[in-house]
């Protein structure tokens, strides 16, 4: 009997997928019918290629154009907000899980706080009442300028070209503070997971209370909470499009400037949409593979 | 109470004062006085819920107490954290459910708080696991993980590790109740070698067979009081409680 149930419901499962795609492919063929013969679009494919490289007749080359210079500007983004994230989360994780009430109570309203406000309002507030007051402070212009030609070179490649470093650290700054918010959860669920037997073990070998942390606890909750990581860094790389809103020059920024000056917008958004997608996409996939190897290397 | 078995002369190691535990309403301990003298052997029965973990988790200051005084090796134990440490490496724990670390070799599992803990060179706590690994009769197992040996093997591992820091003093909290029964005797073997060298041990446990080979002296709990303390000899002979004669009764029908 459950053999034939189980029979049943594939092949409805199967007809529920036709018909889902079926309507899918409807759905994308409307579209195009209504864009292409009732708004008659003519698309414009033609241009984009020049906005990723462009020839530069001074050197004789190629050299990255808007749009490839807001990706190169997104990745450095989203490596260096997750790298700052991570540190912060790591801290205000083990905070939210101390003995002691003052860094449960730092560490609450750090993530409470960001988690309960729209994004965009909080890169805002921080932007214009923290950044413009904060990151002048650092004085990386000053810095940048009376920097060794040699150092600049790395720079470049580290945080993009010199005259946007403090852009850069401000949107750094901001995203870091914003994505650790979400990181100090999930490390603190990583510390909750460990069982009281591996804090007692610890403490009754004569481990002091940093030690049992340092060497017991979070080289297994970091183990544990390598997976959820990886997926918040996938989201903060989507989360990266929000700092265009204060001028940031990465992708979705520099794709809007192209947007306006070409006039090109649906072209322009389906591009960088489908930019977002692969990367993401393919990021996905990476790490889920790397989960599962590790998982068997584990057992 | 005390717990004055063949050595009553030795000098006193662990001293338990008036030492009461509440859990909310719950009381889990009440009014416990327990003497133990160095290189005693203390064997703690009694029915489940009786406070007999809780006891021997307050020495090492597991659980901390509310009423009463502690004092372990010398040092009373008080809410001053350093003091605390400096008792645990002193005391050795042994736990029902092994908790070896899981991410770290048997090894890593074995030298951690002596290189961390009392700072020994690396050569030094290696050459000291691998000794208390063969004392262990598992040698052969140093690279493993805890995950990849049996129940019996990690907790003889567990008690390596404890022993590698050297304690003078060893609590066991039901070392064999997670054992499958044909690994209970490798573990029960290692713990009576351990008896014979001297060590001060205060064992919690329902095995009455190593109570009888390697304890000096019984302790009966039963709703968090000690009912009776007696040489085992006389634990066995000739029990003074009826709590004790019936628990006695139970445990030793078959």
């Amino acid at each position: 009997m459950p053999i034939v149930k189980r029979k049943k419901t594939t092949k409805l499962a199967r007809c529920i997928d036709v018909v889902v795609i079926a309507v899918a492919i409807a759905f994308v063929a409307y579209l195009l019918h209504q864009v292409n013969n009732v708004m008659v679009y003519k698309w414009h494919w033609g241009f984009l290629p020049e906005y990723i490289l462009r020839w530069d007749e001074e050197q004789q080359s190629y050299a990255p154009n808007l749009l490839l210079k807001g990706l190169a500007m997104t990745f450095r983004l989203a490596v260096w907000s997750m790298i700052f994230a991570s540190i912060i989360g790591v801290i205000m994780g083990i905070m939210r899980t101390s003995k002691q009430l003052f860094p449960r109570m730092v560490s609450r309203a750090y993530v409470e706080l960001v988690r309960n406000m729209p994004p965009v309002v909080f890169i805002f507030v921080f932007y214009f009442f923290i950044s413009s007051q904060f990151v002048p402070l650092l004085g990386i212009d000053e810095w940048s300028v009376k920097a060794s030609p040699e150092t600049l070179v790395v720079l470049e490649i580290l945080l993009g070209p010199p005259e946007l470093f403090s852009n850069v650290v401000s949107g750094v700054i901001c995203l870091a503070l914003f994505e650790a918010a979400y990181i100090t959860e999930i490390v603190r669920a990583g510390i909750q997971s460990i069982g009281r037997g591996q804090f007692e073990a610890g403490d009754s070998v004569g481990l002091s209370r940093t030690q049992v942390l340092r060497w017991v606890v979070l080289p297994q909750a970091i183990q544990r909470v390598v997976p959820p990581l990886a997926g918040q860094f996938i989201t903060l790389i989507k989360d990266s499009s929000i700092v265009s809103l204060i001028s940031i020059q990465e992708l979705t920024f520099l794709a809007q400037e192209v947007a306006y000056s070409t006039q090109y917008v649906f072209e322009i958004w389906l591009f960088v949409a489908a930019v977002y997608f692969c990367i993401c996409f393919t990021l996905a996939r990476i790490f889920a593979h790397l989960e599962t190897k590790l998982a068997v290397y584990r057992s | 109470m005390s717990a004055q078995g063949s050595s009553s002369t030795a000098t006193p190691i662990i001293e338990l004062h008036g030492v009461s535990k509440h859990f909310g309403n719950f009381t889990a301990l009440k009014n416990i006085d327990l003497t133990v003298g160095a290189g005693e052997r203390v064997v703690v029965c009694g029915p489940s819920g009786s406070g007999k973990s809780t006891m021997i988790r307050c020495i090492n200051r597991l659980e901390e107490h509310d009423e009463g005084s502690i004092r372990v090796n010398g040092t009373e134990l008080t809410d001053d954290l350093s003091d605390i440490t400096s008792v645990r490496r002193e005391v050795g724990m042994v736990f029902q459910q092994f908790n070896l670390f899981p991410h770290l070799t048997v090894l890593q599992n074995l030298t951690l708080a002596p290189l961390k803990a009392r700072k020994l060179p690396r050569a030094e706590a290696l050459e000291r696991a691998m000794q208390y690994l063969e004392r262990v009769h598992i040698p052969e197992q140093a690279d493993k993980y805890p995950g990849q040996l049996s129940g019996g093997q990690q907790q003889r591992v567990a008690i390596a590790r404890s022993l590698c820091m050297q304690p003078k003093i060893m609590l066991f909290d039901e070392p064999t109740s997670a054992l499958d029964p044909e690994m209970i005797k490798e573990v029960l073997d290692v713990m009576i070698e351990l008896a014979e060298d001297g060590m001060t041990m205060v064992v919690v446990t329902h095995e009455m067979g190593f109570a009888k080979r390697a304890a000096d002296s019984v302790i009966f709990m039963d709703q968090g009081e000690i009912v009776e303390a007696a040489s085992t000899e006389d634990f066995f002979s000739s029990p003074r409680s009826e709590r004790t004669q019936l628990f006695l009764s139970q445990i030793l029908a078959h």
